[in-house]
């Protein structure tokens, strides 16, 4: 459905294979990762891939996100058509887009464009780990920033699932500069005025973490998702100590002051609703500024 | 004289073979000029095709080499007045960064950098020049303050990354690096940014982003570190020399890439062999870089801080369906 609604909306559209559904179980069965409960893949759809029995979410295409939280039919996408080079030439990096491409259904690791949450409008950009491990190069801060540009000249807010494990290696000093090049035009559109919620998955770390990700207005994230700046594994050799188990997840951001709040995925819909219709005018006329 | 490196081996061996020569010229008596001018020659002959032919892992090498300038050593040279001002507000002072307020040939003037010790004892006390979140914060502090006061800032990047640790994950390492590229994109002062030594990642990004990138010839800048690279494209840290050179990481290579506006030229064989001269050349570059930037008001740098961002990344468009094509 979402597929037709693609090929309507904009001619030079991307659709999404039918392989698209990664982090949909495959099969019919599921087992929980995290308590090895086996769930129905159906039900698993239903609960909008949280295991009922432990809380588990399990990670989410962008295409599934769109649908668990935008309004039928609102999504329309953006620069669909950008795609990566390789400056650096990098050895087998073309090769390995390739594969990506045809494995997530994506042209790239973020995918941006406008919907509606509850009938409030709001331009979106939304990673998929799927895609180099939702790295981001060139085109995905280019994607980003131009919906953030779109959300700033349409007055309009954003919000940006971040699903990442950095900058893009394969693209060099190109991927660091998109960490400077989001977080330039972020402040332009903060100084605008304009409402940014950052909303982190998992995994969120190293140059996301450190550029749009922890920027925004509100920064939620899901349960249990990773988030970081360092590598557990790099922080371990370095102090030579083990790390406790809730190392660098939501929760321990939260106990830590990084975060306002860590929202499960059945209240994702209602609780971003309820922020961007706060910040719209209401209640009576006497409430009014300006 | 500064320890030899391995490249630069032959030109030790020739040192070597001089000096013992001009020994045995003094102690015998024997007069070997002949012998001694002709050594001399191949000497001058082996440093200049030793170091115009440079891989980039000698100059990353040359960039970690233990008496390099640091920080520290360009601001005695560059600057005047220089009053260290410490301490981020919120948590405390890392000593992995430094900055202040100092004069730049009678200009008021804001100073920043990343500073690693020049010795085991200094490197503990500054945590091998890896900044904590409260040192990114120090920095924005300070910049913040140069706004108010509408003095330049100047930049001095030289880190291996922002620390990996427990404690700066839990102050948010990311936040305080994300923060600083939001709000130095917005500062309405010029800012000259200077890699002088190493710069790894968002923990050089993060005290990186001006109106001016200078970048000395033998320092490197990469979005990670070789030994990183290394690790992650061939699970062996010890091909650090081969992603040293897959990761275009070299001053030429980021000039190439437009991402660097100059790059300084260095003293023969490195800034160590002399660092006096090389604060001399970085000086001609700065002054260069400062004159200009200061014709422009707040609103201007801004602008043209953004666009030169904005316009950063390569990529293409690809024309209908390509997946279904497939
Ligand atoms: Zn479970």
């Amino acid at each position: 459905m979402l597929k037709d609604f693609f090929i309507k909306k904009k001619k030079y559209a991307t659709v999404p294979s039918t392989k698209s559904k990664i982090g949909v179980p495959e099969g019919i069965m599921k087992k929980c990762p995290s308590c090895k409960k086996i769930m129905y893949a159906k039900e698993l759809q239903k609960y909008l891939y949280v295991c009922q029995s432990c809380g588990y979410h399990y990670p989410v295409s962008a295409f599934e996100r769109i649908e668990m939280l935008l309004d039928p039919e609102s999504f329309i996408p953006f620069d669909q058509d950008l795609v990566s080079k390789n400056p650096l030439d990098f050895p087998n990096y073309l090769e390995k887009l390739e594969k990506d491409k045809e494995k997530s259904g994506l042209n790239e690791a973020v995918v941006t464009g406008k919907g509606k949450i509850e009938g409030y409008e709001t331009a979106l950009a939304i990673m998929d780990s799927n895609f180099r491990m939702g790295s981001m190069g060139s085109v995905v801060g280019e994607k980003i920033t131009r919906a953030i540009e779109y959300a700033m000249d349409h007055r309009l807010p954003i919000i940006i699932f971040s699903a990442s494990g950095g900058a893009r290696m394969q693209e060099g000093i190109l991927s660091l500069m998109q960490m400077a090049k989001t977080s330039a035009v972020l402040k332009q559109f903060s100084l605008a005025g304009g409402l940014f919620i950052s909303y982190m998955t998992h995994p969120t770390t190293g140059g996301v973490t450190a550029s749009f990700a922890s920027l925004g207005d509100y920064n939620f994230a899901e349960p249990g998702a990773l988030i970081g700046f360092a590598g557990r594994r790099i922080i371990e050799q370095t102090i030579r100590e083990e790390l406790p188990d809730d190392f660098q997840k939501a929760e321990f951001l939260l106990e830590h002051g990084q975060l306002d709040k860590v929202i499960p995925r059945s209240k994702m819909k209602e609780t971003l609703a309820t922020v961007l219709s706060i910040h719209t005018k209401g209640g009576d006329e006497q409430w009014h500024r300006d | 004289m500064a320890p030899g490196l391995e490249f630069e081996k032959p030109i030790n061996e020739l040192k070597a073979k001089i000096k013992e020569l001009n020994q045995f010229m003094d102690e015998k008596g024997i007069d070997l000029t002949d012998e001694l001018n002709h050594l001399k020659k191949r000497l001058d002959e082996v440093e200049k095709d030793t170091y115009s032919h440079m891989t980039p892992w000698d100059r990353v090498q040359i960039a970690r080499h233990m008496e390099r300038p640091t920080t520290l050593d360009y601001i005695s040279f560059l600057f005047t007045d220089f009053i260290e001002c410490h301490g981020d507000r919120l948590y405390g002072d890392d000593a992995a960064m430094v900055g202040g307020i100092a004069r730049y040939r009678g200009l008021p003037v804001t100073i920043i950098g990343e500073q690693r010790g020049r010795d085991t004892k200094e490197n503990l006390k500054r945590n091998f020049g890896m900044p904590q979140p409260e040192g990114y914060r120090k920095a924005l502090r300070l910049m913040k303050q140069a706004e108010k006061f509408n003095r330049p800032i100047v930049t001095f990047i030289d880190t291996k990354g922002a620390f990996p640790g427990k404690t700066a994950e839990e102050r948010g390492q990311g936040e305080a690096i994300a923060r600083n590229l939001l709000e130095m994109a917005g500062l309405k002062v010029p800012i000259v940014c200077i890699v002088i030594g190493e710069g790894a990642s968002g923990g050089a990004l993060a005290i990186g982003v001006g109106d001016q990138i200078l970048m000395l010839e033998n320092s490197w800048y990469s979005v990670i570190s070789p030994e990183s690279a290394a690790a992650l494209l061939w699970k062996d840290a010890s091909q650090a020399e081969r992603a040293a050179q897959t990761m275009k990481i070299t001053a030429p290579d980021l000039k190439e890439f437009g991402i660097v506006d100059k790059v300084i030229p260095e003293v023969l064989g490195g800034a160590h062999h002399d660092p006096k001269t090389q604060a001399n050349i970085i000086d001609e570059y700065l002054k260069d870089a400062l004159s200009s930037l200061i014709q422009l008001n707040g609103d201007e740098l801004v602008h043209r801080r953004l666009e030169k961002y904005r316009a950063i990344g390569d990529y293409s468009l690809v024309k209908g369906n390509i997946l279904s094509e497939k």
